[in-house]
Order: structure tokens, then C-alpha cells, then sequence
């Protein structure tokens, strides 16, 4: 445990990806099997060790700790893990090595009755920093800015393969991977899974300034859709449909396992519609991470995937074909199922004709427009340039501050979620809350700014003296009666502090309420 | 009649209020008359009528504010009677000058009243740069609460300044940032460098000069140093956090970002601020200390300032110790 609780310390406070690729790729060269498959997986987020829950771990550090101290630990550092690393009592007694395999070994073999007696002893042998390394093997979430491509990346470092290879053969592997160690330095490939997730093509934002430099007619352009991106893979008898970021989601979605009638993998969005009517995210999100769907879901809240490029057709690789011809294949194809239909192409001339279509979409579940390189093979990852998102432009509003509480993750110990609200007569009505879009800077602002200005506590929530305005900008607005203000954002997020600007300045609940 | 810990002193807006003594306490806006625990500018700020403190926290805001930070300086002494009140300043151990305020009522004017303890910052670790904190009898304690949950258990202030001299060691081409606060974490990080065997010389900020120098006179050995402009061989180099977002910073090549502070014990407050060397060194009481500190003076109260003070109240309610918030909205949570 002491390598990997050195390697995650190292990574959690090396800036820059460089740096941590060099610390992976060492200790992936240097570390024994299975230790570094084990310590794979937990960076790749695929140690499943399901039988050690949450909520296990807080009962037993409940045992050493009073619970409602360990509660407001927990709010503060926001990392379960780490809180129960820090807080955990008394002396490391004999502090012998524990290595990640013993550990992941006793955590899946133990059965349930002796496993809470393992647990507090491996706690008790352990010194600080060993005991968070060891408590992130069940709990995952290693908050050290390293993704799971960037693990794979710096596997695929000095090796005869490449990190796109990994991925190609990643969904078919289970920890410890000894398979895929062996075959990085030259042996034979690992059994082939059927129906695999082949990784995304992403884009990047683009400004109208940036767009103005390109020629449009080298371009294709598309509705941006507010759903979820999937792939869609049927293999033989095999289908599966992935998340963006490969899980496997067709559980929640039989209706579209059953319509996935064709051989290949396509790639779109999932969306709920109803006729011609696409629903809400909101309505989507109903659908999400459920194991089982109930009849009357299915009715009354019906997925469909809407397409836009095809990856695999027939058992043909189109991948390194341009978007044009692969387009012109996916426009041909058929789908033999009224769940699947195409993302229509935009007609346009010029970047304005698209400005102006962005500026007014036919259905509100439309959040821009993605524009694509007509001559753009499919490639992993996020190049920097074939595909662009160009996002409607945010609605904004200036809004008081009146509650904070500490974020988790990575900012936990930051005041850094805030509700705002705006004026209606002489009383500020709560109308959002935001979690993000202002810097580290000012989030530190905007943290020493709590603590000098709390004026009553409720658990972990701090009142604030009425006295911030922050400029709250968001991508739509929603009818809610759930909300006193009548009206729920869309993503909101803090666009700008106004220290500037004195509190009755603020907007004016009215204001939002026309904007509807 | 007996008076009630609550009516000789109570919140303001402008802070702590000591009525019989017609006096505050650290102070939040300018007052006719102000008692200041310590040097930070959470605490000691400038324009009132009369300060009374330690000769050193006088110099101190004198050094930050100048010579007419007030109209009426007083330093503080043996036992002073102010109105009908007996104020002794004892040390805190947190930074040079740092007093506890020990309020006594007048025994004639109210009998049996109690004794009221103004802990202001405190810590009980040992340091170099300060008197070390005394323990006083009282009965109503009013404590800090910044590091007040089970978390916060901070290390071996020497061994932290070990692993700065060994990652020194390791990247002997990297300069070595430390951000510390201008009073008493600079001079204290800087005598943890020297204690754990760093004897070259170390670069300073230009804001850390004016209070380096001070305590210097003070006869606080901090070996040579050097201005972090020509900072010349020196690899150390301490300088307050602002510094690190301002363009000050491009001036060192590849440096190693630290900064010292209880803080970094929570890997998320150092990963945020971009730290790659996170070192736990505090200059207020951790969980422990301050447990131990409210079981051994055993007062028959607490009251708590600021900081998390939902985690001492819970302790306290576990231990049977009658404990209250006063929520004095100002001070910073991290005044070091
Ligand atoms: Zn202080």
C-alpha cells in the first residue's frame, strides 16, 4: 500500500499532464503484477468491490467517531474516504506493508459478517495516507486529475501499443489485466469481447471570431440536441449501448436494445420524444440509471436515438472514411425501427445563415449547433479542430447571494454552492443554484467572503448577509412549480462577481419571468 | 447582585463588548477604546481612540499601519484596572506578541462574577518566534474554533519542514515557493527550515521584510536572508500566497509551488490552490489541543468566536460543557 499511497499523493499534487504521465508510466513499469492491475483499475474506475458500500464506512467510522462529528468531517473535507483516512483514531500501532492485492483480496473474499472486524484492523495498521490509498480501493474517485484515458495513456508508454489499441480491446478486461500486461510488451491479444465500445469523437467550443477564419462550405452543420451521446453497437447476437464515456446503459433502455435491428455501431443522441415532440432532459433524466423500467415508463416517457454518424456498418471499419462519405452511408442505411431516425443536416452559406438558425431553434431542447469538417475522419478523443460546438448564447441575470454550503470534491472546504435569488418587492425570492463557473481565484473570494458574512446556520448551510450580487448566466428556463420563484434554470453557473454592485441593484424576479 | 458572564461582555457590530469595562476586544471598526489580542489584521486593525496590547502587537500595528494607528497607546502590563474591571494579558503562543485577555470583575461591584478568558488565536505547539501559551484559570472560556473538527490533527511541525528540506533536496534546479502571511508563519516556517538543517540563506518577499526584520530586533534568530528579487543562490523562497497569482511569480523558473498552513491537512484545499508541495504547519490549536485545552482549564463555559464551531459545539455538548456560539461575523476562518 505504501507505492500506491505514495503514487496517489504524487498525482493528486503534480500539476500538468506530463508530469503525472512520467509518475504513471513508472510505476506501471516498475510495479509487480497484480498490484499495478489492481491500482489500474482503481484509476480506470473498474475495481468493482461492491460488498464494501459507503454506507458500510460510515458505520464503522461511526463506531470510533461520534456520528454527528463525523457528519460535519464528512461536509467539510467532502471526500469520504479521505475524511475517515484524517479523522480515524489512535496510533498506527505496527505499521507492517499491506500490498493493494492482500488488501483487494481480503476486502472480496471476506464474507459480510467478518468483513467490518478486517476493515477497522487494516484501518488500525495503517498510517494516513495508506489509509485513504486503501479506503479509495472500494470507493473509487481518486480526485487526482487523471482520467481513465490518461491512465491508459501513460500504460500504453513504452509499450508496442498505442493508447487508442487499449481502448479498442479495453471493455473485454477485468483487474488485474494480466492479459493486457502481457500483450502491451508483445504477446498475444486478449479474447476478443463482442460488441465493444470504440471511444468518441469529441468536440471543443468554438467563438464566432474563430468560425469567421474557416470556409463554411467545408462544412457540415447539426442541431446540438440537449439528450445524452450514445453508441449503439450490434454484433451478431450482441447489443449493447454505451454512455459517451463507455458504460454500458441498455438496462434503462430495452426499448432501444430491441430496435437495434442492424449490425454495426452508430453514434447519437438519446432523447425522449413523443411523436414528432422531443421531451425535455428533464424527462430523459427520469430514464437515467434505473436497472429496471416499468411499463408505464416506457409509455409515457419513450427513448428514441436520433443519429448522426456511423462508426461500424456491416462489420466494415468507416472510421478513417471522411464525414461525407460516412454521412452519405448512414442517409442510406436502414435502421427497419421508428425509435431510430437521423439528425437532420442544416442548410447554410454562410457562418451568419447559422448564426441566425442558432439564435432560433424550432424545439427548446436545442442547445446550438455542432458544426463538422466535412473531410474529418472519426478519430478518438478531442482533436482540436473537425468538430466544433457553437452553444446559444447564455441568458443572464444579476442575483443576490443568500446561502452557501461546502462543495464536495474538488472543492470540498470551499463554500462553493450557492443559492441566489432576486428581488420581488423588498424580498429576495430564491430562484437557483449554482455550483460552478467562477475561478479558483474567486472561489476563494467568494469562501472568505462566506465566512466574514454568514448570519445563521442551518447544519451546513450558512445564511449570508444580503449583500454579493453575482452575475448568474444559464441556458434556459423552465415553468417549475416545485421552485417558490415559480421558474427553474438551466444549468445555472456564476458568470462574473459583481463586487461592484450594491445589492439593490439586483434584478428583479419579474425580469426572469419574462424571459420565459 | 451578582453579574452574568452575558451582561460584562457580549457581540456588537463592531465585535466583542466588555460593558463594565466600557472596552472592546479585537474590535471589527474603529471603537473609543479596543483591547487587541494579537498582531493579525483580522484582529488589530487601526483608527481607534486607545489601544491597549503587548508592546510587541503595538510595534506590530505600527509597522503595518503606522505610527498614528491610534490617538492613545497603552501597553499592557501586570493586572490593569479599566472601569470596573481587572484586565491581564497572558501569552497564546501563535504569533509574536499573541495575548489571551483575562477579564476579572470588580469583586466589590459584583460579587462572585466570573473570571473571562479571551483566548483571541492560540496555539500549543512549541514555537521559536513567540512565547509559549500559558494556561489561566477561568470560568467563562472564549475560544477560537478554526481547526474544529476530528480532521484536523496536525503533524510534527518539524517533520513537515523536513519534507520541504528533502523535496529541496530532490529537485536541486527548482527554486522552492512557500506562501506564508507576512506575521508569524514566514518567520516561523523560516525557523523550521533552519531547526530541520537549512542554513543557507532564504529569500523574502518584499511584503515579509518590515516584520522579518522585526523580529529579528526581537532576537529571534532567523539566519541570513536575502530579497526575493535578487534572490542569488538562495533555492528557498517565502513570499505571501497573493504573490503566487500575481506576475511576481515569473520571475523563478519550473519553481515547486508549497504553501504552510492547517489547512493543507484537506487534499482538495491544496489541490485547488495549484500546491504541489502542501505543508501542514498552523499556528492555531488542531482538535486535539483544543480539546485538551477546554478538558484542563475546565471552565464552566464556553463560548466559541469563530471558525467550525458546529464541531466544537458537538464535542462539548458530548463532554457536558455548556458551549455557545457568538457567530462574530469578520474574523477570517484562516488568519494565519
Ligand atoms: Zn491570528
Amino acid at each position: 500500500m505504501k507505492d500506491f499511497a505514495r503514487l496517489i499523493e504524487r498525482l493528486a499534487f503534480t500539476p500538468g499532464r506530463n508530469a503525472k504521465l512520467t509518475i504513471l508510466s513508472h510505476y506501471f513499469q516498475t510495479t509487480p503484477d497484480p498490484d499495478r492491475g489492481y491500482a489500474l483499475a482503481v484509476l480506470t474506475g473498474g475495481l468493482n468491490l461492491r460488498q464494501v458500500s459507503p454506507s458500510l464506512l460510515k458505520r464503522l467510522a461511526a463506531e470510533r467517531v461520534d456520528a454527528q462529528l463525523f457528519r460535519l468531517s464528512y461536509d467539510f473535507v467532502g471526500d469520504l474516504a479521505e475524511t475517515i483516512a484524517l479523522l480515524w483514531p489512535g496510533e498506527t500501532l505496527e505499521n507492517s506493508e499491506v500490498s493493494v492485492t492482500e488488501a483487494v483480496r481480503l476486502l472480496r473474499e471476506t464474507g459480510k459478517l467478518a468483513l467490518p472486524g478486517i476493515i477497522t484492523d487494516l484501518l488500525d495498521r495503517l498510517t494516513p495516507s495508506e489509509r485513504l490509498a486503501f479506503l479509495k480501493l472500494p470507493t473509487g474517485n481518486l480526485r487526482v486529475g487523471v482520467s481513465a484515458r490518461l491512465a491508459r495513456t501513460a500504460l500504453a508508454m513504452g509499450t508496442l501499443r498505442s493508447v487508442d489499441e487499449i481502448e479498442e480491446i479495453w471493455h473485454g478486461l477485468t483487474p488485474p489485466y494480466a492479459p493486457l500486461f502481457v500483450w502491451l510488451r508483445g504477446g498475444p491479444a486478449p479474447a476478443v469481447f463482442e460488441a465493444p465500445f470504440r471511444p468518441v469523437m469529441l468536440s471543443t467550443p468554438v467563438t464566432p471570431e474563430e468560425l469567421s477564419a474557416f470556409d463554411p462550405a467545408d462544412y457540415l452543420a447539426e442541431w446540438k440536441w440537449d439528450g445524452i451521446r450514445v453508441q449503439a453497437v450490434t454484433e451478431g447476437d450482441n447489443r449493447r449501448l454505451y454512455s459517451r464515456t463507455g458504460e454500458e446503459i441498455g438496462a434503462s433502455f430495452p426499448e432501444i436494445i430491441e430496435a437495434m435491428s442492424f449490425q454495426g455501431a452508430v453514434d447519437g443522441e438519446l432523447l425522449i420524444r413523443r411523436g414528432d415532440q422531443v421531451a425535455p432532459f428533464s424527462d430523459l433524466q427520469k430514464r437515467l440509471g434505473r436497472k429496471q423500467v416499468s411499463a408505464r415508463m416506457l409509455q409515457s416517457h419513450p427513448a428514441t436515438l436520433r443519429l448522426y454518424d456511423l462508426l461500424i456498418w456491416q462489420g466494415e471499419d468507416l472510421r478513417p472514411l471522411p464525414l461525407d462519405a460516412r454521412r452519405e452511408r448512414l442517409e442510406t442505411a436502414s435502421f427497419y425501427s421508428d425509435r431510430i431516425d437521423l439528425s437532420p443536416l442544416l442548410p447554410f452559406q454562410s457562418w451568419n445563415d447559422l448564426a441566425g438558425l442558432r439564435a432560433a431553434p424550432h424545439a427548446p431542447v436545442i442547445e446550438g449547433v455542432m458544426i463538422k469538417r466535412r473531410d474529418s475522419p472519426y478519430l478518438a478523443g478531442r482533436p482540436r479542430g473537425p468538430w466544433f460546438k457553437w452553444k446559444r448564447d447564455p441568458m443572464v441575470v444579476d442575483a443576490v447571494l443568500l446561502y452557501a454550503q461546502a462543495g464536495h470534491g474538488k472543492r470540498s472546504g470551499f463554500y462553493s454552492d450557492f443559492t441566489f435569488g432576486l428581488w420581488e418587492d423588498a424580498d429576495l425570492v430564491p430562484v437557483g443554484k449554482a455550483y460552478f463557473g467562477f475561478t479558483d481565484e474567486e472561489l476563494r473570494d467568494l469562501d472568505r467572503f462566506v465566512r466574514k458574512h454568514t448570519t445563521q446556520r442551518f447544519g451546513p448551510v450558512r445564511q449570508l448577509a444580503p449583500e454579493l450580487v453575482v452575475e448568474v448566466a444559464f441556458e434556459g428556463l423552465n415553468p417549475s412549480p416545485r421552485h417558490k420563484s415559480g421558474l427553474a434554470m438551466r444549468f445555472p453557473r456564476i458568470s462574473r462577481i459583481r463586487w461592484d454592485k450594491p445589492a439593490s441593484e439586483a434584478d428583479r424576479l419579474q425580469t426572469l419571468r419574462e424571459m420565459l | 447582585m451578582t453579574m452574568r458572564a452575558e451582561e460584562i461582555i457580549y457581540p456588537t457590530e463592531a465585535g466583542l463588548y466588555c460593558a463594565p469595562g466600557d472596552f472592546h476586544i479585537d474590535p471589527l471598526r474603529p471603537v473609543p477604546r479596543a483591547l487587541v489580542t494579537h498582531g493579525h489584521s483580522d484582529h488589530a486593525r487601526p483608527g481607534h481612540g486607545a489601544v491597549m496590547a503587548t508592546r510587541q502587537t503595538l510595534d506590530i500595528m505600527a509597522i503595518r499601519y503606522g505610527e498614528d494607528f491610534t490617538a492613545s497607546r497603552q501597553i499592557a502590563g501586570g493586572p490593569t484596572q479599566i472601569g470596573d474591571v481587572t484586565v491581564s494579558f497572558h501569552p497564546a503562543g501563535h504569533v509574536l506578541g499573541s495575548a489571551q485577555i483575562l477579564i476579572t470583575p470588580d469583586r466589590g461591584k459584583a460579587k462572585g462574577a466570573p473570571r473571562i478568558l479571551i483566548s483571541g488565536d492560540y496555539c500549543r505547539t512549541p514555537n521559536p518566534c513567540c512565547a509559549p501559551w500559558e494556561p489561566v484559570a477561568c470560568d467563562v472560556f472564549i475560544t477560537e474554533a478554526t481547526f474544529g473538527l476530528p480532521v484536523f490533527r496536525h503533524p510534527d511541525p518539524l517533520a513537515e519542514a523536513g519534507r520541504l528540506i528533502a523535496s529541496m533536496a530532490e529537485f536541486p534546479e527548482r527554486p522552492h515557493l512557500v506562501g506564508t502571511y507576512a506575521l508569524g508563519k514566514a518567520q516561523r516556517v523560516i525557523a523550521l527550515a533552519r531547526a530541520a538543517g537549512h542554513h543557507g540563506p532564504i529569500a523574502i518577499h518584499g511584503a515579509l521584510k518590515r516584520l522579518c526584520d522585526y523580529h529579528i530586533e526581537q532576537g529571534i534568530d532567523l539566519g541570513p536572508l536575502v530579497s526575493a528579487t535578487d534572490p542569488g543562490e538562495a533555492q528557498l523562497v517565502l513570499a505571501p500566497p497573493s504573490a503566487f497569482a500575481s506576475p511576481w511569480v515569473q520571475r523563478f523558473r519550473d519553481p515547486v509551488l508549497s504553501y504552510a498552513s492547517g489547512w493543507m491537512t484537506v487534499r482538495a484545499r491544496a489541490r485547488q490552490r495549484g500546491v504541489e508541495l502542501p505543508l501542514v504547519i498552523s499556528d492555531h490549536v488542531d482538535w486535539p489541543q483544543l480539546t485538551r485545552t477546554i478538558r484542563e482549564l475546565s471552565p464552566e463555559e464556553v463560548w466559541i468566536t469563530h471558525g467550525t464551531e458546529d464541531g466544537l459545539m458537538r464535542w462539548c455538548e458530548l463532554e457536558g460543557i455548556p458551549a455557545r456560539p457568538l457567530r462574530l461575523i469578520g474574523y477570517e476562518d484562516e488568519p494565519e
